[in-house]
């Protein structure tokens, strides 16, 4: 990783609308993308993977399911799978979870969060995004509290703006920005500064 | 020192402890579970440090068993993902249908609802009466509550769903009873199901199994002790037996990927081939 990047992960949580935001995000970041992106987004259960074909012209990063134990790459994109909590482990490697479904949900943005930041700490960022609950509001505080960066959609850009609003709402927040501004953002955060 | 780290120091001592003083090894289970565990019992039961729990986990066997049992919350349901039931339906109980007998191992049966799913499924294929089924879990809690077989009426409108999904071939409500706001799973169903305890952790070899089902636990161990359930699972199937894994778990990595051939990669079933390669080792 280069030097010059400040940060090692970014983790983000959405829910209703989430598809089409997550596109809109990924499709500004360019192929040589140096994070990787960690993502719990609320699916129906029995939901198939066609919502990784749905990325696949989207953005220029590999996008995937998160496999058990798979280890964490620079560049690419890993889904938390329908019905399964994501959880980063110590030594950076990625592991799943059927237990109960916290706040509703599994996969649970919280317990992606939360996870995350027990091992990326200050490295990480962390992102809430459209969604109809209060999902992710006590993960994006996890992340804050352990000196990662919190970045919340604004929830006047958001398709359903509870979850945006709840994770406000905490007080955690480094950055509300507009949708089409996440992306460029993020790119402005690992590029060098001369 | 970040707390963090501290916690992971703290985390480690409690799974130290309660394997000298209990004998559970849960050393080698995938930290990031287990601490969330760890975390949810303290907030429930009111400690403020790992540490905390060790002290009153290594004095107090009551204290120990609740936490235990909160460390094994099992969350399953009938049928969970019907297209694996149907996968072996169609593809693994027709070959199981030429042995006399079947014996079966169900390792980590949690509260027992997908046990008694494939006892369904067995009975559908007309195979049930020859088939014992081994159903193991290393806790004991759960074990009582698989043995039982009564689950809440509640979910009955989801299991029925399942059951459809998986191909049901009758109705689901023949195999069980309603009892108030539960139903209780019918005698017919019970009889050839055994329910023992079995920890993958520190336990041995099970008997000769024409099919393993072991799902969903493999997620929760470190790859060490994924390699050794594994080579367990490899010592107990026969040759031409069926070992069926988690959707989101694989044997592709692992060392006795060689001696299996994909069944159905989706469902992750797999088969022992019948004999090696030339020039390959014996098993």
């Amino acid at each position: 990783m280069n030097d010059f990047v400040k940060y090692q992960a970014i983790a983000i949580g959405a829910s209703a609308g989430g598809l089409a935001a997550l596109a809109e995000i990924f499709a500004a970041l360019p192929e040589n993308f140096p994070l990787p992106i960690l993502v719990a987004q609320h699916l129906h259960f029995n939901q198939d993977d066609g919502y990784l074909k749905y990325f696949a012209n989207r953005t220029l990063l590999p996008v995937k399911d998160a496999d058990d134990k798979e280890r964490i790459k620079r560049g690419h994109i890993y889904f938390a799978p329908p019905n399964y909590h994501l959880l980063v482990e110590k030594d950076q490697t990625l592991s799943l979870s059927v237990d109960p479904r916290v706040k509703y949900s599994r996969p649970s943005i919280d317990v992606l969060f939360e996870s995350a930041a027990d091992i990326f700490s200050s490295l990480l960022i962390g992102i809430v995004l459209t969604g109809a609950n209060d999902d992710g509001a006590m993960g994006l505080k996890a992340i804050k509290e352990r000196g990662g960066l919190a970045i919340v959609q604004a929830p006047a850009t958001a398709e359903v703006d509870c979850m945006p609003r709840s994770a406000i709402a905490t007080g955690a927040v480094d950055h509300i920005l507009p949708l089409t501004e996440i992306g460029p953002f993020l790119c402005a955060l690992v590029t060098p500064k001369d | 020192m970040r707390d963090t780290n501290i916690e992971d120091i703290e985390l480690e001592l409690l799974l130290e402890g309660i394997f000298q003083r209990y004998g559970y090894d849960f050393r080698h289970y995938s930290r990031a579970s287990i601490k969330r565990r760890v975390k949810h019992f303290m907030a429930k039961s009111g400690q403020g440090k790992i540490s905390e729990v060790t002290t009153l986990a290594l004095h107090d066997s009551n204290f120990f068993q609740q936490l235990v049992e909160d460390f094994s919350v099992p969350v399953t349901e009938m049928f969970r993902d019907p297209d694996v039931y149907q996968a072996l339906r169609e593809k693994v109980l027709p070959r199981l249908a030429t042995y006399p007998f079947i014996k079966i191992w169900h390792a980590g049966c949690a509260s027992g609802e997908e046990v008694y799913s494939l006892a369904i499924l067995l009975k559908e294929e007309g195979l049930y009466e020859r088939t014992t089924i081994y159903a193991t879990d290393f806790n004991e809690i759960v074990l009582a509550k698989a043995k039982q077989g009564i689950y809440p009426l509640a979910d009955v409108k989801r299991n029925i769903e399942n059951y459809r999904r998986a191909g049901g071939k009758g109705s689901l409500a023949e195999y069980f009873d309603a009892l108030y706001d539960s139903i209780i799973m019918s005698k017919t169903i019970k009889k050839n199901i055994t329910f023992a305890r079995h920890n993958l952790a520190i336990d041995q070899v099970f008997g000769e199994m024409n099919l393993i089902l072991c799902r969903n636990v493999l997620i929760y161990f470190d790859k060490m002790l994924q390699e050794r359930v594994l080579h367990l699972f490899n010592d107990s199937i026969i040759r031409g037996g069926f070992l069926c894994l988690g959707k989101k778990e694989s044997l592709q990595f692992f060392e006795i990927y060689e001696h299996y051939k994909d069944i159905d990669s989706s469902s992750k079933i797999y088969q022992k081939k019948q004999r090696e390669q030339p020039g390959s080792a014996p098993l």
